[in-house]
């Protein structure tokens, strides 16, 4: 019953090196108890990938009977697509957390603490990229079983992987403001307005067999520059279209994630610091 | 009304701001000095003057919506207060929030610990993120296993705990630093009697280590238990504050409800049970209920009970109870303690 352990907190640091590490430490110790639920709790993942796995399925089914614009296998189109799709699924499972996190209470026990204001951002930054590292595995497997391949060799492939996780890195710092202003509710409604914007791309059909002012907005939505980059990296069909956000996939595949950033980034810090429900 | 009722009743005049600050000066844990705070119409706190010495166990009295947790809120950095003072181990909440979190525990209404992760490493985690080190979170985590009776359940997952158990370890989080101060907002509600004796029992260990604790309830008999210092809030406003055994005084202890069976006698019972007791009863005539407070419980319940029978008063139920928030409103504002309000 005695306690003998003497504990001293040290102040934050104020040298922005010393903060930087104090902040990392912070994202590793939130983001490593977030994976211990996938450990503890396999379900999860089943959860999270029985829709992507579902449509690899199905790409194998139907896909022969689609027709790619520019020519090539609809199933070598498709699965780039597929993997975006499932990255921007990713920020439901963001906000989910994030929201169930500030409706129990722990986001505000979080904020009684001295810990770095990134802290718990970068702690779902760090469970929400080796989960989406997971995903892109058993994805990435379930396609080379259906007959997708790559054609550019390793390194462009893992360069395509990489896109796609920068994409799903940005979109973690949207997700967090997200979870952060919605109740846990409305964020279950998420699929909602998010399963549309996923199909308004050039993930499932080429932008340039949709009506013109459709195919201009699927051309610019950010899913599909990180889409059409992997396409371009993978070697997949598919990479057509003379408009300048077709031209430029790759640099919008950078250019997108990184405006994202700079909006949320920001947002959802202050939103932490002033968080009030 | 209000102002009378805290000259009538303070021991000492609620010290105004300038006083506050020299009393944090002089050591007092917390000092909340004007402290006010709206949201949006709802005026969640209402120049609140309250100082609490090192060492005290506080209890913040009051309904749902009086203003207790936004009180917490404010004194554990969480919000910022419209105006006012609130000094944490005399450091300004405001100005230096990171100052007050090293010093500060809090546990809320609702337990925040993981369902999947076991109890030692709730408190690992949570240690670690205090930045005391892996090896010192470690020791920590396992002397407050030991210390709130959680040692044999450490290397299970918290889903499988019981109320009563998350509870505590909810409390032992709190409690990791071995804080100077401790927030409790509502520490009890929602558990079994048996485990809110247990809460009992770990707070009043917190405290004996040296931790002045804040906690709030809506339970008379809780902060009887536990405070030393007792603060009533009502609307937003400090409405009493002393100590329990000055609150019981004020508010006569012990009550003996009768009700009545036939009606119309209501009145006319009520004024025969005040010559009896010599005080003078609450009567709620809906429910044909009186309620007389009581000095000494056996000799009173004797001579009601004799003057009901003498005078042949149709009685359905006598009991003998505790006095609970609502009579300490009846006796300090003149009305009950009006619950279910927006602002929380």
């Amino acid at each position: 019953m005695t306690a003998t352990t003497m504990i001293t907190v040290p102040p934050r640091p104020t040298n922005p090196l010393d903060r930087l590490r104090w902040a990392l430490t912070d994202g590793w110790v939130v983001g490593r108890t977030n994976l211990f639920h996938w450990r503890r709790n396999p379900g999860l993942i089943t959860q999270c990938l029985m829709y992507p796995v579902m449509t690899v399925v199905f790409g194998f089914v139907f896909g022969s009977a689609m027709v790619v614009a520019g020519g090539g296998s609809y199933r070598e189109f498709l699965m780039p697509g597929l993997f975006g799709q499932t990255m921007m699924f990713g920020i439901i499972t963001t906000m989910m957390v994030t929201s169930s996190a500030t409706a129990k209470g722990m986001t505000d026990r979080f904020r009684t603490m001295p810990m770095a204001q990134t802290g718990v951002a970068l702690g779902r930054c760090v469970a929400d990229l080796v989960t989406s590292v997971f995903e892109l595995i058993i994805l990435v497997v379930c396609a080379l079983l259906v007959g997708w391949r790559f054609h550019h060799g390793l390194g462009p492939a893992l360069g395509a992987l990489g896109l796609l996780l920068l994409f799903r890195f940005a979109l973690v710092w949207a997700g967090i403001f997200f979870g952060l202003i919605l109740p846990v509710e409305a964020v279950g409604a998420g699929y909602v307005p998010l399963l549309p914007l996923t199909m308004l791309a050039n993930t499932f059909v080429s932008p340039t067999q949709m009506p013109p002012w459709l195919g201009a907005i699927a051309e610019w939505n950010p899913v599909s520059a990180t889409v059409a980059a992997c396409r371009e990296l993978f070697g997949n069909p598919g990479v057509v279209g003379d408009s300048w956000a077709a031209q430029h996939a790759m640099l919008l595949a950078f250019a997108w994630p990184a405006v994202i950033m700079l909006v949320f980034v920001p947002l959802s810090i202050r939103r932490y610091r002033n968080l009030e429900r | 009304m209000t102002e009378n009722v805290i000259d009538r009743w303070s021991p000492a005049p609620d010290p105004a701001a300038g006083e506050a600050v020299t009393a944090a000066r002089d050591g007092a844990a917390i000092v909340m000095a004007g402290l006010s705070k709206r949201y949006g119409d709802v005026t969640a706190l209402d120049g609140v003057d309250l100082v609490v010495p090192p060492g005290a166990v506080c209890g913040l009295l009051g309904p749902n919506g009086a203003g207790k947790t936004t009180a917490v809120r404010i004194l554990s950095t969480l919000t910022r207060p419209d105006s006012g003072t609130a000094l944490v181990g005399g450091i300004d909440v405001t100005r230096d929030p990171d100052e007050v979190r090293r010093r500060i525990g809090v546990t809320g209404q609702r337990t925040t610990v993981d369902d999947i992760l076991t109890g030692r490493e709730n408190l690992e985690t949570w240690g670690r993120l205090y930045h005391i080190g892996v090896r010192t979170a470690r020791r920590r985590a396992d002397e407050l296993l030991e210390q709130f009776g959680l040692a044999d359940a450490a290397t299970r997952m918290v889903r499988q705990y019981s109320g009563g158990m998350r509870r505590r370890l909810d409390l032992a989080v709190g409690f990791l630093l071995r804080p100077q101060v401790l927030f409790l907002d509502e520490p009890t509600t929602a558990l079994d009697p048996h485990s809110r004796n247990e809460v009992w029992q770990v707070v009043a260990s917190m405290a004996a280590q040296g931790t002045t604790v804040l906690l709030t309830t809506q339970y008379l008999e809780e902060a009887d238990r536990l405070a030393s210092q007792i603060a009533v809030l009502d609307h937003g406003r400090m409405i009493a504050q002393g100590t329990p055994d000055e609150l019981k005084s004020r508010i006569g202890g012990h009550r003996i409800d009768v009700v009545l069976g036939g009606d119309g006698a209501v009145a006319r019972t009520a004024r025969g049970l005040a010559r009896v007791v010599g005080a003078e009863p609450e009567v709620d005539a809906a429910a044909s209920r009186i309620s007389v407070p009581v000095r000494d419980q056996v000799t009173t319940l004797h001579d009601v009970m004799r003057w009901l029978h003498d005078n042949e008063v149709e009685v359905e139920d006598v009991a003998v109870r505790r006095p609970t928030l609502d009579d300490v409103f009846l006796s300090v504002t003149g009305h009950g303690a009006d619950v279910g309000r927006a602002a929380a």
